[in-house]
């Protein structure tokens, strides 16, 4: 599995990617394919403030329910509302199409101390 | 106390991991959830023929002169009458009438077959060991022995002619046949667990491996209408059938006539659970088992309270995005009176309640003549 190095990893499989203002939020394919079938996502409410650990969303599958959880301090400014009629994109293409929220930032600090995808590797060779 | 759990394998543990099988913990069974995706299992399922390793389901074998009048005892269902090569699909109570599991007893020419859920096999086993003291009775359990596989879909009779090289479009449901092929014993079963036209089969552990090319084909040449399935949309395919699953619409906690499985019930005989059972016929049940439609994509999982005007009645046991209708279906038991097909009521979601429509039930039925 070819894991995108342009971008930070939670332990709770979310990637975080851009340096600027904007940063771009989703789930990583690891954990697209360990839920199965996403047959829903709760996307979040554009204008929305969020802090650092908050629930973003929720990720549903054939298998499980899942929440997505904020790494960074900010205003969710955009949704990606193509996910309400396919969800699935995130089965597809986690890394890209399936991306859920971008969010306003004034700073990008959080983001230091969370995984590369170096780390992620190792860090999901541990939980498989 | 250290407890350590190892998680068993089937024979055909190799064959899953090197068809890419995404391997999960299952009643302490390490096996697929799946192998490309649930949803894509499910469709070929309905559409042509889906192979599962339920080789994890417990196979037991009883022998003795009383096996008849002990199972007939021991069973829901009545088997007083029971037939060389059929298959019954009983429930096994307590006294109190709690559904301790739900099998398929088969009555072979000089022995009885049972298949259990992997999960309740220790259970049943004791079970059966302590209620037939004294009687002429003797259980093995074959589960690490033999391998089981189930075909399921449309085109599962006319693919399993070809590898069987037998004529099986005569065996009904819930009949089966057993046969020699070379030097092992193989039966074929018409049941299964889908919703689907299907065969299960049993063969011994040590040549399941051989069937496979005449399942799947050869590396360069296979089977399209033959695709392997796992546990995800086995799970996908019994909802829309309504097919009860063991810990979700049976438990131990109520009895077969509450679970909605009266028809596999005889009140009339005699059996552990009988008493308890007439009583709860007579003074009348407290819920029953509804199919809801939800309105929206939302998945209702198992113990999601269910409510009707704003007041709680119930409780989910299964829910899923029915891959072949497309809709949020589920299961669940309501208070009995809050049942009838049409009526309209909620489910709560986290936060949310959202509305649900009782339908009938199963959600699935294949079309007539496949």
């Amino acid at each position: 599995m070819s894991i995108p190095t342009d971008r930070k990893y939670c332990e709770t499989h979310e990637w975080f990617a851009g340096e600027d203002n904007t940063i771009t939020m989703g789930i990583s394919q690891f954990a697209a394919d360990e839920l199965t079938d996403i047959t829903y996502v709760e996307l979040p409410e554009i204008g929305k403030v969020v802090s650092v650990g908050d629930v973003v969303g929720e990720v549903e599958s054939v298998k499980a329910t899942s929440e997505i959880f904020s790494a960074v301090d900010g205003e969710i400014i955009e949704v990606n509302e193509a996910l309400a009629d396919h969800p699935e994109l995130i089965n597809d293409d986690a890394f890209d199409k399936g991306w859920i929220a971008k969010i306003k930032v004034s700073s990008t600090a959080s983001l230091e101390s969370l995984m590369d995808a170096e780390q992620y590797k190792t860090f999901m060779a541990g939980t498989h | 106390m250290t407890v350590t759990q190892t998680v068993q394998r089937t024979p055909l543990y190799d064959t899953h991991v090197s068809m890419g099988g995404r391997m999960v913990d299952f009643a302490g069974w390490d096996l697929p959830i799946c192998f490309t995706s649930i949803n894509e299992e499910h469709a070929h399922t309905r559409t042509a023929c889906s192979v599962f390793d339920v080789s994890h389901m417990g196979r037991l074998a009883l022998t003795g002169k009383e096996c008849q009048s002990f199972l007939d005892r021991l069973c829901t269902r009545n088997l007083s009458q029971a037939e060389p090569g059929r298959s019954y699909y009983s429930h096994i109570c307590n006294e109190d009438g709690g559904i301790l599991d739900d099998v398929i007893v088969s009555r072979f020419e000089k022995r009885w077959g049972i298949v259990c859920n992997a999960s309740n096999r220790e259970k049943i086993t004791n079970w059966i060991v302590q209620q037939s003291k004294g009687l002429d009775v003797s259980l093995k359990d074959l589960t690490t022995t033999t391998a089981m596989l189930a075909l399921q879909g449309p085109k599962t009779l006319e693919l399993a002619n070809e590898i069987t090289g037998k004529d099986l479009s005569g065996l009904k449901r819930y009949r089966f046949i057993e046969y020699s092929y070379l030097i092992m014993k193989i039966s074929v079963y018409r049941c299964g667990y889908t919703g689907e036209d299907g065969i299960e089969v049993v063969v011994p552990a040590s040549a399941i491996k051989m069937m496979l090319p005449k399942l799947f084909g050869t590396k360069g040449n296979p089977n399209p209408l033959i695709k392997p399935a796992g546990l995800g949309a086995r799970d996908t395919l019994r909802i829309e059938a309504a097919m009860p699953l063991y810990g979700h619409e049976l438990s131990e906690d109520w009895d077969s006539l509450t679970a909605g499985q009266s028809w596999c019930v005889d009140l009339e005989k005699d059996f552990i659970g009988a008493d308890a059972m007439r009583k709860l016929r007579d003074q009348g049940l407290p819920k029953q088992m509804v199919g809801l439609e939800l309105d929206g994509k939302r998945i209702a999982r198992q113990h999601y309270k269910v409510f009707a005007g704003g007041k709680e009645v119930g409780e989910v046991t299964s829910g899923t995005l029915s891959p072949t209708l497309g809709k949020s279906i589920a299961m669940a038991f309501v208070k009995t009176g809050e049942a009838e097909v049409g009526k309209t009521l909620e489910v709560e979601m986290g936060s949310k309640r959202t509305g649900a429509t009782v339908v009938k039930l199963p959600f699935y039925k294949r079309p007539k003549g496949s």
